[in-house]
């Protein structure tokens, strides 16, 4: 279990920079996710965590010690890859026992067989400990691949998209069993993914990169409620959040394209008249037949327990999550308003969120 | 299958304008290289095997007598073939050994990434691409005792290396082992890029050291091309004729096929000769199926 963290890390291969002055904080028995699209520079960071690649510029610390010269062996880290990366020709057990086997820190037998038998047991793949691993369905390899992580007891975790080769049913179990596992055991766990789904419901803390940039760090929650700029308002959520161009009058938010008009709660007389644009999240945006605006329904996608809209004004179009029951019909004109309270507004220009500026 | 190839020959094309069918064309193709099988390979095999149960000599013009199994009797039972097997074993094993160590070695040293790594396999490629009498020709100037490179180069003097009874052999497996590493190296180079690396970083994380991942990991999935490596090479060093005979003429280095020679077209032993070419023919399939068994276990794993 240790405390990790990174100082104003820069990585350039060549003429590519991958990452540029990053920062970064992940505190003992922290479950924290890196969050961002493919190429933002998510495996870099983890691979410099774990000692397979060096920073350009910046150092990393784990528990306080600079650990710019030391190998991957020195770290005491483990890592899980989304190709499994199983020692092939050996069985599940050989492949557990070897982190164990090296000569340099060679564990008596009784301690191996100990371990390997309750990381097997924690991971359910007891029955399959004798078996080839390229007998293996990817479920299965990404379990001993994972268990061959926890045999070690390493200081920290690091995955890097662990999950995204699994179909998704098999996602959605594991994501459960790493959630409990990293409870169970109070590790330190480093989580590389871009699926935003698995950031919000594992991470205690996420941590969105944009272009090689922590553009937002905080809890799930925070991310989602009070996205920092229209990047993470965007990437975060599904369906992401509703981003639509307007200004302010007279405490009304006047929408750009069509004038359509609606009412704020509170804001600072400063941001009247400014090109900002206003978010909102779809499950906050409701019909109501008194409602304020006007709108022709453009699509439907039914997901069983909610049906998402896709609302049509002008040529603005918003989304609106609304219960199962509602009843509409393609093309229907409805009415809707939103939830004044949850509005986000960003400046136009730098797309930053008022509230993070001040 | 063969009703739609037929039928899918272009009815505009030349050739269906001469009225040559696909089955014909095929055959036009076929026919000349399987005659050329025949009539070179298979058909001498096969007169071979009814000489060796004769005593015909090619040398005279006696016809031949029916001798049964007599000829495999007398070579079984004599010593100096035996001999000549052993001192064929030995080169074998010592050569194939050697270009294993060397040629493996080289590959490890070479599968990283090194400036002019391209140009530099290439040239170290070159030994395989001379032609046998050519390598044997040179080696044996370089072997020389009072003239040759190696003995000043290394100061030895006049040490003898071909006439000397216990150095020839070995002095013929260096040339050998100068000329096949190469291939060995080609070969595990192929094998040695094939491993994926993200094996040597979970290792490297499992923080196993370097023997440790050579041993658990390199070798074993490197293994099944080695042995293919191996299967050539042994086929290869068993049958070595020009290169022995143009190095040295020691009786200790006198190599079955060396003996084979000598028994055919020296001594005229025509009818005993096909018989000892079929007692090698016999042991290098016995020995290429052993390592084809052991290779399709290797690779089962």
């Amino acid at each position: 279990m240790a405390h990790i963290q990174l100082k104003n890390i820069s990585k350039s291969f060549g003429n590519h920079t991958a990452l540029t002055g990053l920062n970064l904080e992940i505190a003992d028995g922290e479950f924290f996710v890196l969050l961002g699209e493919t190429g933002a520079g998510k495996t870099t960071t983890l691979r410099m965590v774990a000692g397979l690649e060096k920073p350009t510029e910046g150092q990393v610390f784990i528990d306080g010690v600079d650990v710019a010269d030391w190998g991957a062996a020195e770290r005491d880290v483990a890592l899980v890859l989304q190709q499994y990366s199983l020692y092939p020709r050996y069985t599940v057990r050989e492949n557990l026992e070897f982190p164990l086997k090296p000569k340099i820190r060679r564990l008596p037998d009784a301690e191996i067989k100990d371990r390997v038998a309750r990381a097997a047991k924690t991971l359910r793949i007891e029955h399959l400990l004798d078996r080839k691993t390229d007998r293996l369905s990817g479920g299965e390899m990404q379990r001993v691949s994972i268990g061959r992580a926890i045999v070690r007891k390493p200081r920290v975790f690091l995955m890097d998209e662990p999950l995204s080769a699994l179909d998704a049913k098999l996602r959605e179990a594991l994501r459960t069993e790493l959630k409990n596992l990293q409870i169970q055991l109070g590790a330190t766990f480093l989580f590389v993914t871009h699926d935003q789904i698995e950031a919000m419901s594992m991470g205690d803390k996420v941590g969105v990169l944009n272009h090689g940039r922590i553009v937002q760090t905080g809890t799930p929650h925070e991310i989602y409620n009070n996205p920092r700029d229209t990047y993470v308002a965007s990437f975060v959520g599904s369906p992401p959040m509703n981003l639509i161009d307007g200004r302010l009058v007279d405490n009304r938010a006047v929408m750009a394209p069509m004038n359509f008009e609606l009412p704020l709660t509170k804001t600072a007389a400063a941001t009247e008249g400014r090109p900002l644009v206003f978010g909102i999240r779809p499950e906050d945006v409701y019909l109501e037949s008194g409602a304020p605006v006007e709108a022709r329904v453009h699509d439907v996608e039914n997901h069983g327990v909610e049906k998402i809209l896709t609302l049509r004004v002008g040529d603005t179009t918003l989304r609106a999550t609304v219960p199962a029951r509602t009843d509409v019909a393609i093309e229907q004109s409805v009415r809707f308003a939103w939830n004044a309270d949850k509005v986000v507004l960003f400046d136009k220009g730098s797309g930053v969120s008022l509230r993070h500026a001040s | 299958m063969a009703t739609t190839m037929i039928t899918t020959l272009d009815r505009s094309s030349r050739a269906a304008a001469r009225g040559l069918s696909d089955m014909s064309i095929r055959n036009l193709f076929i026919i000349p290289t399987i005659l050329f099988l025949i009539v070179f390979n298979i058909f001498p095999l096969i007169y071979s095997l009814g000489y060796s149960f004769t005593d015909f000599r090619a040398s005279t013009n006696a016809a031949a007598n029916f001798v049964g199994l007599q000829n495999y009797r007398d070579l079984l039972n004599d010593p100096y073939v035996w001999s000549n097997f052993a001192i064929t074993a030995k080169y074998v094993i010592i050569s194939v050994a050697g270009q294993l160590l060397v040629g493996f070695g080289v590959a490890m040293l070479l599968n990283r990434d090194i400036p002019l790594k391209g140009l530099l396999t290439t040239l170290l490629l070159l030994p395989m691409m001379l032609s046998m009498a050519v390598v044997g020709l040179f080696w044996k100037l370089l072997y020389d005792p009072s003239f040759g490179i190696i003995n000043y180069a290394l100061g030895l003097g006049t040490f003898e290396w071909l006439s000397n009874p216990k150095m020839a052999l070995y002095a013929v497996a260096l040339t050998d082992i100068w000329m096949w590493s190469p291939f060995v190296m080609l070969l595990s180079l192929a094998g040695l890029s094939a491993v994926p690396k993200h094996l040597y970083e979970a290792a490297a994380i499992d923080r196993a050291g370097p023997f440790y991942t050579f041993f658990r990991i390199t070798l074993p999935l490197v293994a099944p091309i080695l042995m293919i490596a191996v299967i050539f090479r042994t086929m290869e060093a068993f049958k070595t004729f020009d290169l022995a005979y143009i190095l040295t003429s020691q009786p200790t280095a006198e190599l079955i096929s060396i003996r084979l020679y000598k028994m055919a077209f020296q001594e005229w032993q025509t009818g005993r000769s096909c018989a000892l070419a079929y007692i090698v023919l016999i042991m290098v399939l016995a020995i290429t199926n052993i390592y084809v068994k052991y290779l399709n276990k290797v690779k089962e794993r």
